[in-house]
């Protein structure tokens, strides 16, 4: 029996926005069927998002849902998780609003570790605004505002959040749909700040500058640069050249932001 | 039994007013000449099981407070000019997504980094004018220790009666001085609960004007389940650009407030009765004033005070009522006119608006008031 998605959708706001081919939609679904696996109930999440094609998912879902200013999704779900840490507090948005305008609150929720789950889809571009080079743009790549090639040095999501940490990191793509909803799982049940980078594609103002002939071919790609972690144990630095690692990259146990305020509350009534 | 009294700083009063207020989440980021309110509430808010986050920056403390008061808590943050032109954006948020939250500001020398331990009255117009787009607009501008503790817990109830944005301003002189203040017992000043909704989750909607210009608003977490968003939006909820929902939703937005101007606007009159010269001052610029008008009488100069309490929504009324029955007008204000500006609107070319505008972080002197009185022929 086929998966039943409307059971978290919102009865008549379909079809999206999203253009055909783009692969947000496949990231919805992922994290449809990684709520349904975890039982979660739609009036105790929150889906909190920037602004961007990513960042209108939350709109789709029957949930308490809440599309904030760009890049601000992290400091607001903040905000919801230390008001409410009983709710589960789900991210998303797009590689520009969280990496460039949201940096900042990206890497210090990463610093917090505060129990929330962040899903990133990086297209490489800013694409509601018509295809401007962002972060993770590679650099050489066509963008509206890169006609001659991307000067700019990109980001690696996934280290950055490592780096700022983050106590899980995962990467998947857009190609491996049946993987998305399995990370998803994995990274909600995680205590503490995950985060989930789904490489995406856009098909409209990124793939036809980049001479992509077809979202097939964009998702080719994706299917051919992907590595399971596992699998790139075993090969060597050259055959991972030009290779994007997939699957679960980072998990660690440390102290989660809610349990140690509990803490700061016992002791200042302790204080009293 | 007599009161509790204390001897605070108007930063410290503001702290413990938000507490009496039901404050239960502070966000915040360090800036003089504010910060005192984030070390009180530091202390103050986890004792009462309350959460208190100082944020990466500005944006994500003012980003905090709203996702917080969705989520049901009653929230403040607290800042200094540079901090609320960067809280900015998000007070239009507030204001668009109508999320009630109270934004202390204290002014500070300006622009920029400006004079960041010298006081200022600069900072009035931004609130008003200072997120794009046409909003309502609440401003508290108290004058002293005891006031700023009870415009604070006024800002809470305001917010929650009219679910919006409101900003508390002191100056600097007002938020660092330090004078005897009084506590009100518990339940002695009310204190507004925010509108919960009646209806059933299911039939939720969190801009239904059925209820009136103010629908009530549940909390995430509640059981109740919506969608909230920046852009313009129709009774749902959900984004819209059907031109006569969005017309109207902007014009109910700004309605909240000008439609309850009465209720929203205080001021003190004090020997207006026969005055031919009126003072208008506002914060602690409004103390030199009392002063000067005093000094004034003592000279048989029949001059006046109406002081500001309320800067946002003006007192329209009350200024082109005193207009048509003084002399002239006085306005000495630390900035380089913007009280003037609305004073000037108000008195509708009738009478002469005199302005003494200081911006070199030093108060003004009552001296240079009664000199002002003195020029109104």
């Amino acid at each position: 029996m086929s998966f039943d998605y409307d059971k978290y959708l919102r009865p008549g706001k379909l079809p999206h926005i999203w253009c055909p081919g783009c692969g947000h939609g496949i990231v919805m679904k992922g994290l449809i069927r990684a709520m349904d696996t975890l039982k979660l109930k739609k009036e105790e999440t929150a889906i909190v998002s920037g602004i961007g094609c990513a960042s209108r998912l939350p709109g789709y879902i029957d949930c308490c849902t809440l599309h904030t200013a760009h890049g601000r999704a992290a400091a607001f779900a903040t905000g919801v998780k230390m008001a409410r840490p009983e709710m589960n507090v789900i991210l998303c948005g797009g590689d520009g609003d969280g990496t460039a305008i949201g940096g900042n609150h990206f890497i210090h929720a990463c610093r917090r570790n505060i129990d929330m789950t962040y899903i990133i889809m990086n297209n490489y571009i800013y694409g509601m605004t018509g295809g401007q080079f962002s972060p993770c743009t590679p650099t050489g790549h066509k963008a509206s505002t890169t006609p001659y090639g991307n000067p700019d040095p990109n980001f690696d999501i996934a280290k950055l959040a490592i780096g700022a940490g983050a106590t899980f990191v995962a990467r998947g793509t857009a190609f491996h749909a049946n993987q998305i909803d399995k990370l998803i799982v994995e990274a909600i049940q995680h205590k503490g700040f995950s985060v989930v980078e789904i490489l995406d594609d856009c098909p409209t103002t990124y793939g036809r500058r980049n001479k992509y002939k077809s979202v097939i071919e964009m998702m080719n790609r994706l299917k051919d640069v992907a590595v399971p972690v596992k699998a790139a144990e075993k090969m060597t630095a050259e055959q991972l050249q030009g290779k994007v690692l997939t699957g679960v990259l980072y998990k660690e146990d440390k102290p989660e932001y809610i349990a140690e305020y509990a803490k700061v509350i016992e002791r200042a009534k302790a204080a009293k | 039994m007599s009161k509790k009294v204390a001897f605070l700083q108007g930063n410290e009063a503001a702290a413990h007013g938000a507490l009496y207020a039901g404050c239960n989440f502070f966000a915040g980021y360090p800036i003089t000449p504010s910060t005192e309110v984030s070390e009180v509430l530091s202390i103050e808010l986890p004792k009462i099981g309350g959460k208190f986050l100082q944020m990466e920056d500005e944006i994500a403390a003012m980003a905090a407070i709203l996702g917080a008061s969705l989520a049901g808590a009653k929230v403040l943050t607290s800042t200094s000019g540079p901090g609320l032109s960067l809280k900015q954006e998000l007070v239009g948020y507030g204001c668009i997504a109508e999320i009630p939250c109270v934004v202390y500001n204290v002014m500070r020398g300006g622009p920029s980094t400006g004079m960041p331990t010298g006081p200022s009255q600069s900072d009035v117009m931004c609130a008003k004018w200072g997120t794009h787009g046409d909003h309502p607009a609440i401003c508290l501008t108290p004058a002293s220790v005891q006031e700023t503790y009870e415009e604070i817990i006024r800002a809470f109830n305001l917010s929650e009666k009219y679910r919006t944005p409101v900003m508390v301003m002191p100056d600097e002189i007002v938020a660092h001085m330090r004078e005897r203040i009084v506590f009100p017992e518990p339940g002695e000043v009310e204190v507004t609960p925010r509108k919960s909704p009646t209806v059933p989750p299911e039939q939720y909607k969190p801009y239904d004007t059925s209820f009136g210009d103010v629908p009530p608003l549940a909390a995430f977490g509640s059981g109740y389940k919506f969608h909230v968003t920046g852009l313009n939006k129709a009774s749902d909820g959900f984004p819209t650009t059907k031109a006569n929902l969005v017309q109207a939703e902007e014009e109910r937005q700004v309605r909240k407030v000008d439609a309850n101007i009465d209720d929203i606007v205080q001021f003190e009159e004090y020997l207006l009765d026969d005055a031919e010269v009126a003072v208008v001052a506002y914060g602690s610029t409004s103390r030199s004033a009392r002063y000067a008008v005093n000094v004034a009488r003592e000279q048989g100069i029949k001059a006046g005070l109406f002081r500001i309490k309320t800067f946002w929504p003006f007192p329209d009324k009350q200024i082109k009522a005193l207009a048509g029955r003084v002399k002239g007008i006085v306005i000495p204000e630390m900035n380089l006119g913007m009280c003037s500006l609305e004073l000037e609107r108000c008195a509708q070319g009738k009478v002469p608006v005199l302005g003494i505008f200081r911006v070199d972080g030093e108060p003004i002197n009552p001296d240079q008031i009664l000199d002002k009185i003195k020029e109104v022929k």
